[in-house]
C-alpha cells in the first residue's frame, strides 16, 4: 500500500535520508527503529509531504505522492501523529478533534467518530472542553492519536508515541494501536526508539542508521538478531 | 466633564480606527510572523477607492446612503485584492528566506504603493466627501460627539463581533487559529496553508479599508501619505496589546486612541505622538510581550 523507492531528503545541504526503501502492505503494523538522528522523523515527514524528498519516489496505493502537497496526501488517507504530539494548545479537545477531521464533509459520521475515539480513550470525554495545552502528557498523546484517527486514515503514521510517558500509559496506548489495526483495519507505520516494545506489536521491522535502512525482517527474527539485541534492545 | 466626554469620544473614534488596522498587523503576524509594513498603504488605497467611487456616484445622482454603502464596498473589495496580491508577489516567494528578507520586501512594497498613488493621483490633499449620514437624534449631543464618531464606533464594534464569530465558530476560523498555533501540525491535518495565509491577508485588508473609508469621511481629506502615519500608529497599537493577539490589538487601539485624545486635549496637540510612543516604550519596558501577548520568550 505504501512504497518508498530510493528516497533522499535534504535539509539545506544536510542529507538526512540517503536512499530509503520501505514497503508496507495493507493491514500491517510495521515499525522503523533506530537511534537519535537516524532519520526516522524525516522519513515520516517525507511521506506526509512536509519535507518533500529531493529525489526518489513514494507511492501510496499505486499513486505517486512525493510531489503532492500535505493536504492532498491527508485526503488520500495518510494521517500522522508527529513526534512531540503537537496538540493545538489553545484549542479545546473537541476543537482539536474537529481539526483532525478538517478535510471531511460528512458531518454526521464525524460525530460518530468522536464517540468512537472517546470510547478508546474515555478520559478525553471528561476533558472535552478543556484547552489541549492543559492536558497531561499521556492525555495529549491520546488526543494526538484520536485527532489523527478523525481523518479516518487508511495508513496511520506514529512517531515515538511512547516518548516520555509512564509505562502504564505506554501499555494502554500500545494496546489501542493494536486495536485500531485489528478493528479498523488501519495500516500502521510505527516509529520508535523503544525497540523492544515496538517489535512486540509490529509484524515486521526496519532498522535505520544514518539515513539508510540497514536491516529488514520479521519482528520475531529482529528480536532475536544479535546485532539488534546489542544495539537497540540493551541486552 | 463635558470636555472630558468629548475627549473620551474622540479617543474612542481614533481608537476604533487604530484597532481596525491593528487587527491586520496582528493577524498576519500571528500566521506568518511577518510585520506587513505595506498594511498602512492598504488603508490608504481603501480611502482613495472610496473617494473615486463616491465622486462617480455623486455625479450620477445617487443618494447619500447608497454612496456610502457602495463606496465602502468597493473599497473593501479593491483593498482586499491588493492585500491578496501583495502577499502573492512580495511575501510568498520569500517564505523560506531569512527573516529579514520579507521585512525588507514589505518596506519596499509600502514605498512602492505610496509612490504609485502619488503618481497616479497627486501629492496634494484631496477633499473627501462626508459619506457618513447625519443622524437627527445626535443633534442634542453635538457638543460632545457627532454622528460620524458614533458611526465609526458602531461600525467598528459590529465588525469586531463578526470577526470574533468567524474566528471562534467557523471552520476557517478554527483553521486560522490552528495555523497560528502550530503551522506544521495544521498542514499535517490537511489545512492548505497558502489558502489560510491568503484569507488572513484578505480579512486584514478588508478591515483596513473599512477604517480608511470611515476616517477619511470623518476628517474630510486624504493624500498618499495618510497610510504611513496611521500604519505606524496601528502597528504601535498592535505591539502595545501584544502582537499576534486579536483582543490585544483592539485593546491596544483604544488605549492609544484615548492616550492621544487626552494628551492633546489636556496638554497640547504638539505632544500627541510623544505621548503615544512614550506609552509604547513604558509598556514594552514593563511588559515586553505587550498587554495581552504571550509573556516569556518572543520570537523576534
Ligand atoms: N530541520 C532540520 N534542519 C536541519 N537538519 C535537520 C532538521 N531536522 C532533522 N535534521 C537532521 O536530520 C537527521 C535526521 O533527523 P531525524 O529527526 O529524522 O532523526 P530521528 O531518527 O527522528 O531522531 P530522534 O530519534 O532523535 O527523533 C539528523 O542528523 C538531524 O540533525
Ligand atoms: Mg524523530
Amino acid at each position: 500500500m505504501l512504497k518508498l523507492v530510493n528516497v533522499k531528503t535534504f535539509y539545506g545541504n544536510i542529507q538526512a535520508l540517503k536512499g530509503v526503501d520501505i514497503e508496507v502492505s495493507e493491514g500491517e503494523i510495521i515499525t522503523l527503529i533506530g537511534s537519535n538522528g537516524a532519520g526516522k522523523t524525516t522519513t515520516l515527514m517525507s511521506i506526509s509531504g512536509i519535507t518533500s524528498p529531493g529525489s526518489g519516489e513514494i507511492f501510496f496505493r499505486g499513486r505517486p505522492i512525493h510531489n503532492m502537497s500535505p493536504d492532498k496526501i491527508v485526503s488520500l488517507g495518510i494521517s500522522q501523529v508527529p513526534e512531540g504530539r503537537h496538540i493545538f494548545q489553545k484549542l479545546t479537545v473537541m476543537e482539536n478533534l474537529h481539526m483532525g477531521a478538517f478535510l471531511r464533509t460528512d458531518k454526521d459520521s464525524i460525530s460518530e467518530d468522536i464517540e468512537y475515539v472517546f470510547g478508546l480513550f474515555p478520559i478525553l470525554t471528561e476533558r472535552r472542553h478543556q484547552a489541549g495545552g492543559t492536558l497531561s502528557g499521556g492525555e495529549q498523546q491520546m488526543l494526538a492519536i484520536s485527532r489523527a484517527l478523525m481523518a479516518r486514515p487508511r495508513l496511520l503514521l506514529l512517531d515515538e508515541p511512547s516518548l516520555g510517558l509512564a509505562p502504564k500509559i505506554v501499555k494502554q496506548i500500545f494496546g489501542i494501536i493494536r486495536k485500531i489495526n485489528s478493528e479498523q483495519k488501519t495500516t500502521i507505520f510505527l516509529v520508535e526508539q523503544n525497540a523492544n516494545l515496538a517489535l512486540q506489536v509490529a509484524h515486521r521491522g526496519y532498522v535505520m542508521e544514518n539515513g539508510k535502512i540497514v536491516l529488514e525482517d520479521s519482528s520475531d527474527r529482529l528480536l532475536s538478531n544479535e546485532a539488534v539485541k546489542k544495539a537497540y534492545l540493551g541486552l | 466633564m463635558e470636555y472630558f466626554v468629548q475627549l473620551f469620544m474622540g479617543g474612542l473614534t481614533r481608537g476604533s480606527i487604530y484597532a481596525l488596522i491593528a487587527l491586520g498587523y496582528t493577524m498576519v503576524y500571528g500566521i506568518i510572523e511577518l510585520i506587513n509594513f505595506a498594511h498602512g498603504e492598504i488603508y490608504m488605497i481603501g480611502a482613495f477607492t472610496a473617494l473615486i467611487i463616491a465622486s462617480v456616484l455623486t455625479l450620477h445622482g445617487f443618494n447619500e446612503i447608497a454612496i456610502f454603502v457602495l463606496a465602502s464596498l468597493a473599497a473593501v473589495i479593491y483593498s482586499s485584492a491588493y492585500g491578496f496580491t501583495i502577499e502573492k508577489i512580495a511575501y510568498k516567494p520569500l517564505r523560506h528566506a531569512p527573516r529579514l528578507s520579507p521585512l525588507i520586501s514589505a518596506i519596499g512594497m509600502s514605498i512602492f504603493l505610496q509612490n504609485y498613488v502619488l503618481l497616479a493621483q497627486t501629492s496634494d490633499f484631496l477633499p473627501f466627501p462626508g459619506l457618513i449620514p447625519e443622524f437627527g437624534f445626535m443633534k442634542k449631543y453635538e457638543h460632545i460627539s457627532s454622528s460620524a464618531e458614533l458611526m465609526i464606533f458602531l461600525t467598528t464594534a459590529v465588525v469586531m463581533v463578526i470577526l470574533t464569530c468567524v474566528i471562534k465558530f467557523t471552520k476557517i476560523g478554527k483553521a486560522m487559529r490552528a495555523t497560528a498555533q502550530d503551522r506544521k501540525m495544521a498542514m499535517l491535518v490537511g489545512v492548505d496553508i497558502n489558502r489560510i495565509i491568503s484569507i488572513t491577508f484578505i480579512i486584514g485588508s478588508a478591515l483596513a479599508a473599512v477604517g480608511g473609508v470611515l476616517i477619511a469621511s470623518h476628517i474630510g481629506q486624504i493624500n498618499f501619505y495618510i497610510g504611513f502615519i496611521v500604519g505606524i500608529k496601528a502597528f504601535t497599537a498592535a505591539v502595545l496589546g501584544g502582537i499576534g493577539s486579536i483582543p490585544g490589538a483592539v485593546l491596544g487601539g483604544f488605549i492609544l486612541g484615548w492616550t492621544e485624545s487626552f494628551a492633546t486635549g489636556y496638554v497640547s496637540s504638539d505632544y500627541e505622538d510623544v505621548f503615544a510612543f512614550a506609552l509604547l516604550v513604558l509598556i514594552l519596558i514593563f511588559r515586553p510581550a505587550g498587554l495581552l501577548g504571550k509573556s516569556g520568550s518572543q520570537k523576534v
